[in-house]
């Protein structure tokens, strides 16, 4: 632990407290508290364990789930291919093999594990969080160091409950003004894409700071940090708060009684003192946002969606002219021109970083009283069984359904396209998850990423559309 | 895991930027728990055409390629997503060196747990690299950390102490943790 004098920043703070052994020359020991693990990364790992003939250290720190190859229709009416059917099949045995708990597809406790995790009350302020998953950052909305990790390392964490790790830098990002309307947290991450750059953050780990953030609800703040892997960070995180606390109280898994007291009591500690460091700092002035989307292929080639694409010839390095031109023609987009207007076939509201109750009550109030545009298909996937639940409590299911969209059941769905659910080669989709990469929502796929409001104003239209040109006016 | 030493190959030059994960290895072969035959689909959606047949173009389909093991790529290789199934399709088509001026970080930690080399080089050497005559040697020697093509300085590049540690005698990464067996129970204890 450091000298109680010597500010700190959160993330040191967590990383501190979580350093088992440090030998020279070799990366930190760091104990990690939760362990999401899901059906897709997860089962090289169990192997290697079985190869070795070991436990799992702490299967009660292990929570899994099913997300990424559950189809999105209700379970009876669901078709599986066989390789899908084969890894949910592992995990289940897995997971009753190693006595972890699991959240499996179809019980009504499923869902995306960024959506759940949170839900469940089992991600809290101050913990290590890992899952082989890139977007494990999600969790550090709470103020917790959560970050990505591949197969072998889930292997490590089952074993022994730990991760080699090298201690990354710092980076601050000052987030300042209020937002203008229709200008919301997705909106905010995509400027910071737009600012820094997919390698923006390589390295380092984010702590999202300023007013601009504190305004913010939980489901906003986890999109922001969901996006953090999208500028490469490590992990993204937002020091905890009363939005925090209000959040997790009561949660299934959240401290119950005198323990709640006291861990509140702790997690108020878990900010950044006055006069800490930070390797880096970027500020975002959140006012000046429009609305944001990507033209390009990665999530940093993106623009308000006032401005025109931007044109390869005013590039300003050889290889950003052979990336831009590279990605328009794989867009099938012309420079210079406005992204307003572009006709969309599908949209797809989901993911992990947009499927939560504010997500869809924001798509619902743009799609309240109107229907989707001819020749356009929608698809609206909750992020778990329980938002799913809740939003049906609220009607959301029937303004959705009513205007035309899909309402399916919770799962990564069209974020990865893995269970079926997927854009035909050449389709353009607006679309509220996180990734644009060429084929990521099926091959030949072709990605505006956007926020729930601007995913809805593009389904009742057919096409990209300034959401503020709907917002408060009569349908 | 295949220990690294010296290494000679001629390069395959794949200079795209921000070549990301989806595009290694995309998510519809991730439903396979086979490593090696991941090699067969690496870049699938640059390699194969609508009908299933290779792209003559894409370098990894010309014959002169065929048995390189070292991949010079743009900046920022392996953004996007935490598969281990990209260094496990890169190894398995015969990758043992990627070479780029930046690498994300989880794909960077995927690498080193399959003997993977990855060499970071400035622009100006990565320049140098790129214009180099595609039939050109490169002599990669990791005891002195360095680089060379045949009638060039060798260029150094960094690699910390662990990660060559790893790469050259196949340092059993979980091995090393469970010889912390104490420590973890200790810690547990104090939590
Ligand atoms: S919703 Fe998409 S990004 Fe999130 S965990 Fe699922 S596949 Fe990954």
């Amino acid at each position: 632990m450091n000298d109680a004098s010597t500010p700190q920043t959160l993330f040191e703070k967590v990383w501190a407290a979580h350093v088992v052994a440090q030998e020279p020359d070799c990366p930190s020991v760091l104990y990690i508290d939760l362990h999401l693990i899901h059906e897709v990364t997860s089962p090289q790992a169990f192997a290697e364990l079985a190869t070795r003939g070991l436990k799992v250290r702490r299967p009660d720190r292990t929570v899994a789930t099913m997300d990424h190859l559950t189809p999105t229709l209700p379970k009876k009416l669901a078709v599986l291919d066989e390789s899908a059917k084969n890894l949910l099949d592992t995990l289940e045995r897995n997971c009753e093999e190693h006595g972890i708990e699991l959240f499996p597809w179809g019980s009504g406790s499923e869902g995306i594990v960024h959506v759940i995790g949170p839900e469940l009350g089992a991600t809290q302020p101050g913990k290590t969080i890992v899952c082989g998953d890139s977007h494990t950052a999600t969790h550090g909305a709470f103020g917790a160091l959560a970050f990505g990790i591949g197969t072998s390392e889930v292997g490590h964490v089952l074993a022994t409950q730990c991760l080699l790790q090298e201690r990354p830098k710092t980076l601050e990002v000052v987030l300042t003004g209020t937002p203008g309307p229709g200008v919301g947290a997705k909106d905010i991450i995509l400027g910071l894409c737009a600012q820094i750059g997919i390698g923006g953050a390589t390295g380092h780990v984010i702590e999202y700071r300023g007013e601009a953030i504190a305004a913010l609800s939980m489901d906003e703040r986890m999109t922001i940090c969901n996006m953090s892997i999208e500028v490469g960070a490590r992990a993204g995180m937002i020091a905890p708060d009363e939005t925090t606390f209000a959040y997790l109280k009561g949660r299934p898994m959240a401290p119950k009684g005198g323990e709640w007291t006291a861990a509140v009591e702790t997690w108020k500690e878990l900010c950044t003192d006055a006069g800490a460091t930070f390797d880096r700092t970027v500020h975002l002035d959140v006012s000046a946002l429009e609305p944001m989307l990507t033209f390009g292929t990665n999530p940093g080639m993106g623009i308000g969606v006032s401005q025109s694409i931007p044109n390869p010839k005013d590039a300003s390095s050889s290889s950003d002219v052979d990336a831009l031109t590279k990605a328009l023609h794989y867009m099938g987009l012309e420079a210079s021109r406005p992204l307003v207007g572009q006709p969309i076939d599908v949209v797809f509201v989901g993911s992990c970083t947009n499927s939560r109750m504010q997500d869809l009550r924001d798509a619902a109030s743009v799609m309240k009283g109107r229907k989707v545009a001819e020749g356009t298909r929608v698809l609206v996937v909750p992020g778990s069984a329980a938002i799913k639940r809740e939003a049906e409590a609220e009607g959301l299911d029937h303004i959705f359904q009513d205007a035309g969209a899909e309402w399916r059941e919770p799962g990564c769905s069209m974020c990865i396209a893995m269970n079926g659910d997927a854009l035909e080669a050449g389709q353009y989709a607006v679309s509220t998850s996180n990734r644009n990469f060429e084929g990521r929502q099926g091959k030949g796929s072709r990605t505006f990423l956007a926020s729930p409001l601007t995913a809805a104003a593009a389904a009742v239209t057919g096409q990209i559309t300034d959401v503020r040109t709907l917002l408060g006016t009569d349908k | 895991m295949q220990s690294f030493t010296t290494l000679n190959s001629k390069l395959i030059k794949l200079l795209v930027d921000d070549i990301d994960t989806d595009q290694i290895i995309p998510a519809r072969f991730l439903k396979t728990t086979d490593k090696l035959g991941l090699g067969q689909h690496l870049f699938s959606n640059w390699r194969y055409n609508e009908d299933g047949s290779e792209n003559g173009d894409f370098a990894l389909n010309q014959a002169a390629m065929k048995g390189r093991k070292v991949l010079l790529s743009g900046d920022n290789f392996g953004c996007g997503s935490s598969r281990e199934h990209a260094p496990w399709a890169l190894s398995a088509w015969g990758f043992r060196v990627i070479i780029s001026t930046s690498f994300a970080d989880i794909f960077r930690s995927n690498a080193l747990k399959n003997g993977l080399l990855l060499v970071e080089v400035s622009k100006e050497h990565h320049k140098e690299l790129t214009v180099a005559d595609s039939d050109a040697e490169v002599h990669i020697d990791l005891s002195t950390r360095t680089l060379q093509l045949a009638d060039k300085e060798p260029i150094e590049f960094p690699i910390d102490a662990f990660s060559k540690r790893c790469l050259a005698d196949g340092l059993d990464q979980l091995g090393y943790l469970q010889s912390f067996q104490e420590a973890i129970e200790a810690y547990e204890r104090g939590q």
